[in-house]
């Protein structure tokens, strides 16, 4: 009973989050949420590089901003799908009352709404990094490419990723629509933290921390390393651990991030059952 | 097993608002002391004007807010803490509001949620054709629900209210903003439900009088938060029945209020609703003899009568009786404090 439930709300929500994302009547809009934005975030990327240092583009920095910047694209995608979907029931299609009520299981319906983000989001980075690897000299060799471990890492940071998107939920239910875009904020602060596109050594010292807190700084190491083992080597900042070292880090961390999140998760769920928010609509 | 489908003991809720800085937070109270039973198989019906706490008790039930005191069941588990034994056997819908997917057809909307009940595909399909010809829109099945008029979309809701066969379900003011006949689709479609599922319990909410006395078995009568009476609609009726009711219709009143019209004896009930027309007066005489001093009153002041009936009691009266002023005033007096 309890996993036909779980099941069938976080299943139920997926093939939802698809309908919606998927609604490329318009492939124009399409085109331009899953191509043009993350191609022009590379483009800025790209240009800067090139100005600052004078157009190394063969040093080892290159794919390793590169492809962090790349991966990035899931952190906004999968945190924001999540937390978005309270916005989006709530005030546009005025149903997260009717989810409420329902038998099922909330956390995992959310999570389920926030997988069709990550497969709209992992064509934003396969297109993103196809396109490093054809136009930008971002080399690649598939034949020395650690699939295990990519895979691994990956999973887990997605899971990582939409459980801190549910603590966003959280936030989101006991708060007013503008706060919705809470995830986007949130990647976004987190991008400096997280080594993306600069090595957390160029951070000043008493900021560094942060960074060595965050799973996420990890779990890009760790998808650097797997896929461009050498050069991520380069950089000191984690030079001194082993990948498994790494990973037992980064698993650690996203079981404390994704506690934390369930465990904030049901204390808004709680104040917003207490004060009636949960049909509460913003009225301008 | 108990026959109750739904019961409160002392239930209320207080809503702390949100002041701005200058005020200190205010309380508002929007329902106290709340002792309703409802029983198995029965249609009740909440009857009160904006704000009399419907929309609050009804979210309650459905386990969408918690109450601040009292406890309530429904379906026989507590709402507050076995909420996830009540929320299998309910179901609930909210009249006013165009709620769905727009990118969804009919069909896929309905679905979906008898999908999150765990009904098996198959039966869900032939519930949805079966309850959407019910209801008179079987033709529209196949369209995006963005694509529907907002009367159509409310139709679609309260399908989706009946699709998962809820033990209870509650329907939150089903029929408003609705055109007349799509109104009698939905009383005709609720009845017709009820009579092919006599176990079924429904709690509905409005405040039109007429459907509270044409749909329901019981209603209770309910006002800035508190319960004032609740009995089948001919019982409360049979309150009033000693005393003559007339209805009339004026010119403007000149000044004649509503005071001087039950400072008249034998006058126990004045009630003045401004229509588009004229004034229309609704009074209660323990004596028809009574009305000859009204119509004094009305030379004097110069009032004209325009038309005048004597007529059985409806439930307004029972509302007027209770509360002294007409449901129409009372929304007019603004929010309670
Ligand atoms: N979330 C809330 N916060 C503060 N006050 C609220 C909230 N929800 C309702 N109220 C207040 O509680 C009172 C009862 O409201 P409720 O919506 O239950 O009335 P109602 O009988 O459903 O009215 P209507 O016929 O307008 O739907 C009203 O005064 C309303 O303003
Ligand atoms: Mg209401």
């Amino acid at each position: 009973m309890q996993t036909s439930t779980s099941w069938r709300s976080f299943r139920m929500a997926a093939w939802l989050g698809w309908v919606i994302e998927s609604n490329w009547t318009d492939p124009f809009l399409f085109a331009v949420y899953s191509i043009v934005k993350p191609l022009s975030g590379a483009a800025i990327l790209v240009i800067m590089y090139g100005v600052i240092t004078e157009g190394n583009f063969g040093s080892a920095l290159f794919p390793y901003i590169y492809l962090g910047n790349a991966f990035y694209i899931y952190v906004g995608a999968v945190m924001t799908g999540v937390s978005w979907a309270v916005v989006d029931d709530r005030e546009l299609y005025k149903t997260l009352k009717y989810m409420y009520i329902a038998p099922i299981n909330i956390p995992l319906y959310l999570l389920g709404r926030g997988g069709a983000r990550f497969v709209v989001g992992s064509i934003a980075v396969l297109i993103t990094i196809l396109t490093g690897v054809f136009f930008l000299n971002v080399k690649i060799n598939l034949a020395e490419v650690n699939w295990g471990l990519f895979f691994v890492s990956l999973t887990i940071g997605i899971i990582m990723l939409a459980l801190i998107g549910l603590m966003l939920a959280g936030f989101t239910l006991v708060t007013a629509r503008h706060e919705g875009f809470i995830g986007e904020a949130v990647a976004a602060a987190l991008y400096i933290f997280s080594g993306a596109v600069f090595p957390l050594d160029v951070l000043p010292e008493w900021l560094r921390p942060v960074g060595y807190f965050m799973p996420t700084t990890y779990w890009l190491e760790l998808l650097r390393r797997s896929l461009v083992g050498e050069v991520a080597n380069a950089f000191p900042t984690l030079s001194q651990f082993s990948n498994l070292e790494i990973l037992g880090v980064m698993i650690g961390l996203s079981i404390l991030f994704g506690l934390v999140s369930i465990w904030i998760f049901k204390i808004c769920d709680h104040i917003a059952r207490e004060n009636g928010m949960i049909d509460r609509t913003t009225n301008y | 097993m108990s026959t109750l489908a739904i019961e409160t003991k002392d239930l209320g809720r207080i809503y702390k608002l949100r002041g701005n800085k200058k005020e200190a937070r205010k309380e508002l109270i929007a329902l106290q002391d709340v002792n309703l039973t409802v029983k198995k198989g029965e249609l009740f019906g909440l009857l009160g004007p904006n704000g009399a706490g419907k929309t609050t008790l009804i979210k309650i039930l459905t386990t969408l807010l918690s109450p601040t005191s009292g406890w309530a069941k429904v379906a026989g588990a507590d709402v507050l803490r076995e909420p996830d034994l009540v929320r299998p056997r309910i179901n609930m819908v909210s009249g006013g509001e165009s709620s769905g997917y727009g990118l969804l057809t009919v069909r896929e909307n309905l679905w979906m949620f008898s999908q999150f009940y765990g009904v098996p595909s198959k039966e869900a399909n032939e519930r949805i054709e079966a309850l959407l010809e019910m209801i008179g829109m079987k033709d529209r099945m196949h369209t995006k629900s963005s694509d529907l008029s907002t009367g159509l979309r409310q139709k679609m809701n309260i399908v989706r209210g009946f699709l998962t066969e809820p033990e209870v379900l509650f329907l939150d003011e089903p029929t408003l903003g609705l055109d007349v006949g799509a109104m009698r689709d939905v009383r005709k479609f609720v009845l017709e439900w009820l009579r092919a599922n006599k176990e079924r319990t429904l709690l509905l909410t409005t405040h039109y009088m007429m459907e509270a006395e044409e749909l329901c078995d019981r209603v209770a009568i309910i006002n800035k938060g508190r319960v004032l009476a609740c009995d089948t609609p001919t019982a409360l009726k049979q309150r009033l029945q000693k005393d003559a009711i007339f209805e009339i219709q004026t010119s403007p009143l000149n000044g004649l209020s509503q005071q001087m019209l039950v400072d008249q004896p034998e006058v126990t009930k004045a009630a003045i609703t401004e229509t588009e027309t004229g004034t229309k007066l609704n009074l209660s005489l323990v004596e028809e003899s009574a009305l000859a001093r009204v119509i004094n009153l009305f030379t004097q002041k110069d009032v004209k009568v325009m038309n005048l009936i004597k007529r059985e009691p409806t439930l307004e009266d029972v509302f007027i009786d209770l509360v002294g002023r007409s449901m129409a005033e009372e929304e007019d007096s603004g929010q309670p404090e």
